[in-house]
């Protein structure tokens, strides 16, 4: 039931400008510029405190940047997201965005069951019959490989990895065309994290996603992501395609940041 | 005749609550924050239903208040002393006779009119609490109507119970704009709360909150294609008074678990089996009425 | 389809002092459709180096790599992304899957990448993984738990699914027996048969002779130890 959304490839889905944000006196990003393309993974890595998050959030609509553009490739033509009022910046986000949290705790209502923890973003977007509601929570609970017969348990009961796959169905349910990933794989074991990557990488090819992920993991990129920016206090170092960055890396600081990892 | 200015509250406080009132019925709907004041009784007896109350009455009116459609049950028995004492006014059980009706947990099976007030006592106004603990994120759904979360309650109530179970404070949407919280009524009330004629207005004290629902304001409760709403009862009739159509109350006879059904509206009972009906275990009114 | 002109490659090691080497100088080289051309060179001498950046994975410093209609040095990364896609195939000595993902959906990857319905794709990887003799009982396991040979085949098969018009190989028949190695060898001719432009690093001097139409020596590029500093 997937819909691939008629995009013009000479369009960039995202692009951002001069994009900046300081916390009084401190950085939290700098004059960040990028365009990210339909169908692309763009990874972002840098260690704690290089302003990932910040951006991320800033991208998200999470944080007021405090200049810069983030255009979007709305179903009317681009649109600056920064310029739009809140509640049609909160349409987007709930129809064409979708955002997947590192702490499952963060994306998820734990109060409800999973299939109304699928079938809230349907229900929000107009979705008032309960037996197609139900069907689709059914059929993505099936694509992220949780069994049908939890459908009416409540994701407390499940595990880590289960739990980030019910926030990936609970975001995609209603195609969006961009998702944002803080650290989607921190804090889960290295085969629950194989398995999530793999399904995530599935799902963004049938889908056409465009994905911006943010992550410490090198591994993480290396295997989900198209291209690749690294950065450093705030600014971005170093960006190209993921495998040419990790193989040949130009900055002084990414190449500490490859050397210093274990061979990914 | 009493110490107190009308209505126990002073002036200033009954004009600062009839200011909250005109803004609620401006937005039907919306719950307008009121700086709610002590009264002399704990919360959860009604504070919010009485400051309403307390601003709408005038010293010509008849007041009836009823606690989950009695009148002689102990919250309305003293509230109605309160206002007798404090203010005054003539009080009435008849609910045609009243010109302002303080109400808990129900809707009087009588049609109200274009005369009268029903002021509805609320201990928790904001629907979405079920699911959103968060105030701050609660009043953003309801400025950008974002209430899909509200259907994500009716869809945990099918998804466990096979039906919509909420059976009471079932949630309503008004006049296409504003999801509410009708207080804790039994469902069975809800389609009464629609284009009445009556000015119906609700008063959460310890929350701090007054709206309204003006005359001949349209008013939908929430439910899906496939489970419409259903205003539900006993499939029963009053053993008393012999009603179907009122909503009755189960009252356990015996430790052998026999039981009758009697209507919740005691008014309406009352009425009924003067004028004559008599239902399964009742007995002549006239009867009752000489002992 | 796949032309060097005048391509020079630095690495500038920024954590050992800012030392700048200089590993190549002047590359050039054509390969033509249907054509297998072969790098040869001593250990060192760069055969890789050429070989990744052509497929865009190190930067080069100066010159250009034309692959079809695209300069690879100029390129933005999507461009190089949508080359990798339809046009330019690598079969590397490695192979870097997500672990987990069962062998036969690793090989169907690049088909499945490029819209081609799943059955197709997995009946073409089915194909190909018979052809290099791994066992279909293996299929639906992850290639990361197999020998290095198994490995090694998984990966050109992986190579092969998609007939891309240029194609990259690095070391195919390291490490493969005989039988195996044929097959490869085989893959490759039906390559250039239909037209693909090949080129290739064989240390097996057999099979480089068996495949390849011409050579280039990778060590007429490396620049002299002298020109370093200049």
């Amino acid at each position: 039931m997937t819909l691939m959304q008629p995009v013009a490839l000479d369009t960039p889905l995202l692009a951002v400008r001069g994009l900046t944000k300081r916390y009084g006196p401190r950085i939290g990003c700098a004059d960040i510029s990028f365009d990210l393309w339909p169908g692309e993974v763009l990874g972002i890595v840098g260690e704690s405190g290089s302003g990932k998050s910040t951006l991320l959030s800033c991208l998200a609509g999470h944080l007021r940047p405090d200049e810069g553009e983030v255009i979007f490739a709305t179903e009317d033509g681009p649109r600056d997201v920064l310029q739009m009022a809140e509640a049609e910046r909160r349409r987007l986000a709930r129809s064409d965005w979708a955002f997947v949290h590192q702490n499952p705790r963060d994306g998820l209502r734990m109060g409800v069951t999973a299939g109304g923890n699928v079938g809230e973003r349907l229900m929000a977007v107009g979705a008032r019959h309960y037996g197609d509601i139900r069907a689709r929570a059914t059929d993505w609970l099936g694509r992220v490989e949780i069994a049908v017969e939890r459908i009416d348990d409540r994701p407390s009961a499940f595990s880590g990895g289960m739990q980030q796959r019910l926030q990936i169905a609970r975001n995609l349910v209603t195609g969006p065309r961009l998702v944002f990933m803080d650290e989607p794989t921190g804090g889960l074991d290295v085969s629950v994290q194989a398995r999530l990557l793999d399904l995530l990488r599935g799902l963004v090819r049938e889908m056409g996603l465009s994905a911006i992920i943010v992550t410490h993991d090198l591994a993480v990129v290396r295997l989900l992501a198209d291209r690749l920016m690294v950065m450093k206090s705030g600014r971005v170092v170093e960006q190209g395609l993921t495998d040419q960055v990790l193989d040949d890396p130009q900055h002084a600081y990414t190449q500490l940041l490859v050397s210093s990892v274990l061979q990914v | 005749m009493t110490d107190y200015n009308f209505a126990y509250l002073d002036e200033q406080t009954k004009r600062m609550i009839r200011r909250a009132i005109l803004k609620g019925v401006a937005v039907p709907g919306y719950q307008v924050p009121f700086a709610s004041r002590e009264m002399p009784m704990p919360y959860g007896w009604g504070t919010g239903g009485v400051q309403v109350t307390a601003a709408c009455l005038t010293p010509e009116d008849r007041l009836k208040v009823i606690d989950q459609g009695a009148d002689d049950t102990t919250n309305a028995v003293s509230i109605r002393k309160f206002f007798q004492r404090t203010a005054g006014v003539a009080t009435t059980e008849a609910t045609a006779e009243a010109t302002l009706i303080q109400t808990r947990h129900r809707i009087p099976e009588q049609p109200l009119t274009q005369d009268q007030i029903l002021v509805y006592q609320v201990p928790i106004p904001e629907p979405l609490r079920f699911l959103e603990p968060r105030e701050t994120e609660t009043r953003k759904m309801h400025e950008l109507e974002e209430y899909g979360l509200m259907h994500v309650k009716l869809y945990e109530d099918i998804a466990r119970h096979g039906h919509i179970a909420t059976a009471y404070a079932y949630p309503v949407k008004v006049e296409g704009r504003y999801v509410m919280d009708p207080s804790p009524i039994p469902k069975f009330d809800n389609p009464k709360l629609s284009d009445s004629p009556a000015l119906q207005l609700f008063g959460a004290g310890r929350e701090q909150r007054i709206y309204a629902v003006p005359p001949y304001t349209h008013v939908v409760s929430l439910d899906f294609e496939d489970h419409p709403f259903e205003a539900s009862k006993a499939p029963h009739d009053c053993d008393l008074c012999g009603a179907s159509d009122s909503y009755l109350d189960e009252v356990i006879t015996d430790d052998r678990g026999s039981r009758m059904y009697v209507c919740s509206d005691t008014d309406h009972c009352r009425s009924r089996r003067a004028a004559g009906f008599i239902g399964r275990l009742g007995t002549p009114f006239a009867t009752e009425a000489a002992e | 389809m796949i032309r060097v002109s005048n391509l020079s490659k630095n690495f500038t090691l920024h954590n050992q002092g800012g030392t700048v080497l200089p590993v190549m100088r002047g590359a050039d080289l054509t390969v033509m459709p249907g054509e297998c051309v072969g790098l040869i060179g001593a250990s060192g001498a760069g055969k890789s180096t050429l070989m990744r950046m052509i497929w865009g994975n190190y930067l080069a410093a100066s010159g250009s790599i034309m692959v079809g209609d695209l300069d690879v040095v100029q390129a933005e990364p999507r461009q190089i992304i949508a080359l990798r896609r339809a046009t330019l195939g690598y079969v590397s000595q490695f192979l870097r899957v997500v672990p987990r993902v069962p062998t036969l959906d690793v090989v169907a990857e690049p088909l499945l990448v490029l819209g081609t319905p799943q059955d197709q794709a997995r009946a073409r990887a089915a194909d190909l993984l018979s052809r290099l003799n791994i066992p279909e009982r293996l299929w639906s396991l992850s290639p990361t738990t197999f020998s290095g040979g198994e490995q090694q085949r998984v990966n050109i098969a992986r190579g092969f699914a998609h007939p891309y018009p240029a194609l990259l190989l690095d070391e195919p028949t390291a490490s493969l027996d005989a039988a195996n190695r044929a097959v490869v060898l085989s893959l490759i001719q039906e390559a250039k048969a239909r037209g693909a432009a090949i080129l290739g690093i064989f240390h097996d001097e057999a099979a480089r002779a068996q495949v390849c139409d011409r050579f280039v020596d990778v060590g007429s590029f490396t620049p002299k130890p002298q020109g370093a500093a200049a």
